[in-house]
């Protein structure tokens, strides 16, 4: 993970570390904080494609306000991935388009 | 549905002091923030606040938010404060409001009163590619770099020299990460000469009179191109590429004031506070008689006035409860806000409020 | 042209002159100071005042309004670098002249990383930040303790208008 380790004025206090997926992939990133965060600091800067021109977007505002970090996280689209905290196991995926929300009933998964 | 005699929406600079004085006053308060954690922007602070001693002027704002917050612990019986809460409606026809907890639980709230310290956002300028991965909100960088210490990027490109485009320069430099240069189209910094200053000898360029053309790169950021401007703004012609992987927009804040729009406030497009604004009067109550406003929600300006703002809305929506007076409190309030407002850098700011300021509420 | 080039590089940041808010001492009693006396360079009016606030000899004067410009009283003054680690503007300097002959003494705020220690050798930058000297670290001061940094480094005295900042120069092979 790309972190910041050492710094002139502050100390970095980091929760547990968990393992989550990214497109299948395996990763690791601390509990409780946004899930942006531990995407970023596993390189990964592309969190979703736009649904008419299918133009990449990734992290913008970091307080929830501004839509372009919205990603599928556990079958759920348009997650705030830049707001919403970690959770070990989490499954995050690229979010292709608009995204399909499971209705209730229905199971929450992939590919919907 | 709850019942709250006052709710204070936003756990920023403003929001923590509007509980804190109004908790102080006997009120009891829910304090509610969209984000994981309380104390807004103060908490990615690294740097020393200005102003005087009453707005811990000489203290970094992460430890100001330590401050509040120590002030509110201390409070606690009266204030419940949540996170990860955001407030998504205010229905005009009974003062309901509904929450919606962690994406997961939508609840409703029925408060007497409300203060709305909900901040600002950042704005975007457009050029082709502003929207590749690698192009960011100035505070955006500083949430990753200084919350949660992660590398925003190798070498980043800084557009808008006003007081965060400067001071998250600097704070990219702490954190050991090249920066570019800064660009600002006016043909002077926005942000305090003493800001600018900083960087400068540390060899950070400021291209005063430029702006940025274009972000390069086919999926993220791999560079931009810069382009010098007239005194009226108009491209030269003169061209320059910078390599980069991180274009940090620092280009203003407007004011977050969905809700102010829903509870039927009077509202105001005001150039001077950087977007549409409550009418209010002096005490910052809205039109809305049972809304006070505080912080950026009530016009872009700094972190110091924030804290007062918010002292005087929450002394404001306690004293409405039927709570007791405090006569120099509030003096001295109102006495710190014509202070730090004085001086040349807060014309603005002060014509902006002449226009938005209504009768009532003199004391 | 030369004004507008002038304007466009004060506009920037980079002091090009004397003016108000600019307060240095008179150069033939700072030769003779022991422990040298406080340059500000705060040319802007700004509502700030934790430079007189942390005097402790009242040297840098009260702000009538607290969007004045700082003054300094220099026969107050004691080279104490209180004001140097609290502006939060990094606009306060020290500098002996009586250190040694022909030399100044360079006492400046610093924030960066590493951590600084006697003995570090430094490049000295100027207001815009090119190396126009290479020192080395010869005292480090605390005064808050809250990681801002007053490092000394001598400088030949000619260049005490220039060098506003310090670079810890980094180890090649460790």
């Amino acid at each position: 993970m790309e972190l910041i380790e050492s710094h002139p004025i502050l100390e970095f206090s980091h929760g547990s570390k968990v393992s989550f997926t990214f497109d299948g992939r395996a990763m690791e990133g601390f509990e409780g904080e946004p899930i942006a965060a531990a995407l970023h600091a596993n390189g990964v800067k592309i969190y979703r494609y736009s649904p008419e021109a299918g133009r990449p977007r990734g992290f913008f505002c970091a307080i929830g306000k501004c839509s372009s970090c919205f990603m599928v996280v556990d079958g759920i689209p348009n997650v705030r991935t830049c707001v919403t905290p970690l959770k070990a196991g989490m499954a995050v995926e690229t979010q292709h388009g608009r995204g399909s929300i499971p209705m209730i009933g229905e199971e929450a998964g992939r590919d919907a | 549905m709850r019942e709250v005699e006052l709710l204070v929406i936003g756990g920023g600079p403003a929001g923590l002091s509007a509980a804190a004085e109004a908790a102080g006053m006997g009120a009891s308060v829910l304090l509610v923030d969209s984000g994981p954690r309380l104390g807004g922007q103060l908490i990615k602070q690294t740097h020393k606040f200005f102003g005087s001693r009453d707005e811990f002027a000489g203290t970094r704002g992460f430890k100001i938010a330590d401050v509040l917050l120590d002030e509110l612990k201390g409070l606690s019986d009266r204030v419940e404060a949540m996170i990860d809460t955001t407030v998504v409606g205010y229905y005009r026809e009974d003062g309901t409001v509904s929450l919606s907890r962690s994406e997961d639980e939508y609840f409703l709230v029925k408060p007497k009163r409300i203060v709305v310290a909900a901040g600002a956002q950042e704005r975007l300028i457009p050029f082709p590619g502003n929207d590749l991965p690698g192009v960011y909100g100035a505070g955006a960088v500083q949430t990753l770099m200084n919350v949660y210490g992660v590398v925003p990027g190798k070498k980043v490109l800084m557009i808008g020299a006003g007081n965060i485009g400067i001071i998250v320069a600097y704070q990219l430099i702490q954190a050991g990460i090249e920066v570019a240069g800064v660009v600002e189209a006016m043909p002077r910094v926005g942000g305090y000469w003493v800001h600018a200053a900083k960087i400068r000898r540390l060899g950070v360029p400021i291209h005063l009179m430029h702006s940025i053309k274009r972000a390069c790169g086919d999926k993220v950021v791999e560079g931009a191109d810069v382009m010098e401007l007239d005194e009226r703004f108009n491209p030269t012609g003169r061209e320059f590429h910078v390599e980069c992987d991180t274009i940090c927009l620092a280009v203003g804040l407007t004011p977050t004031v969905e809700l102010l729009w829903q509870a039927g406030c009077k509202m105001k497009y005001v150039p001077q506070l950087c977007g549409y604004v409550p009418v209010r009067d002096c005490n910052l109550r809205t039109t809305n008689h049972s809304v006070w406003v505080a912080g950026d929600s009530s016009g872009i300006e700094e972190a110091s006035s924030a804290m007062v703002e918010g002292r005087l809305a929450g002394y404001g929506a306690a004293l409405s409860l039927g709570y007791g007076e405090r006569p120099d409190r509030y003096l001295s309030f109102i006495k710190r806000l014509e202070n730090l407002r004085a001086g040349e850098v807060c014309d603005k700011i002060r014509s902006g409020i002449a226009c938005v300021l209504c009768e009532g509420g003199e004391q | 042209m030369d004004d507008r080039n002038d304007a466009l590089l004060y506009n920037s940041g980079v002091l090009t002159g004397p003016r108000d808010g600019v307060c240095k001492a008179e150069e033939g009693q700072w030769k003779a100071k022991r422990g040298g006396y406080v340059v500000i360079e705060c040319p802007q009016r700004i509502p700030c005042n934790p430079c007189h606030t942390s005097c402790p000899t009242g040297a840098v004067l009260p702000f009538a309004d607290i969007n004045d410009v700082p003054k300094v009283d220099f026969s107050k003054c004691t080279g104490c670098c209180r004001c140097v680690a609290r502006c939060p503007g990094l606009a306060c300097f020290v500098v002996d002249l009586a250190w040694k002959e022909g030399w100044a003494m360079m006492k400046l705020p610093y924030e960066q990383l590493p951590r600084p220690q006697k003995g570090m050798a430094v490049d000295c930058l100027d207001r815009i930040g090119r190396k126009v000297y290479r020192s080395v670290i010869e005292q480090v001061l605390e005064p808050f303790k809250d990681r801002t940094f007053v490092v000394s480094v001598p400088v030949p005295a000619d260049l005490k208008d220039d060098v506003r900042a310090v670079k810890v120069v980094a180890h090649d092979a460790e």
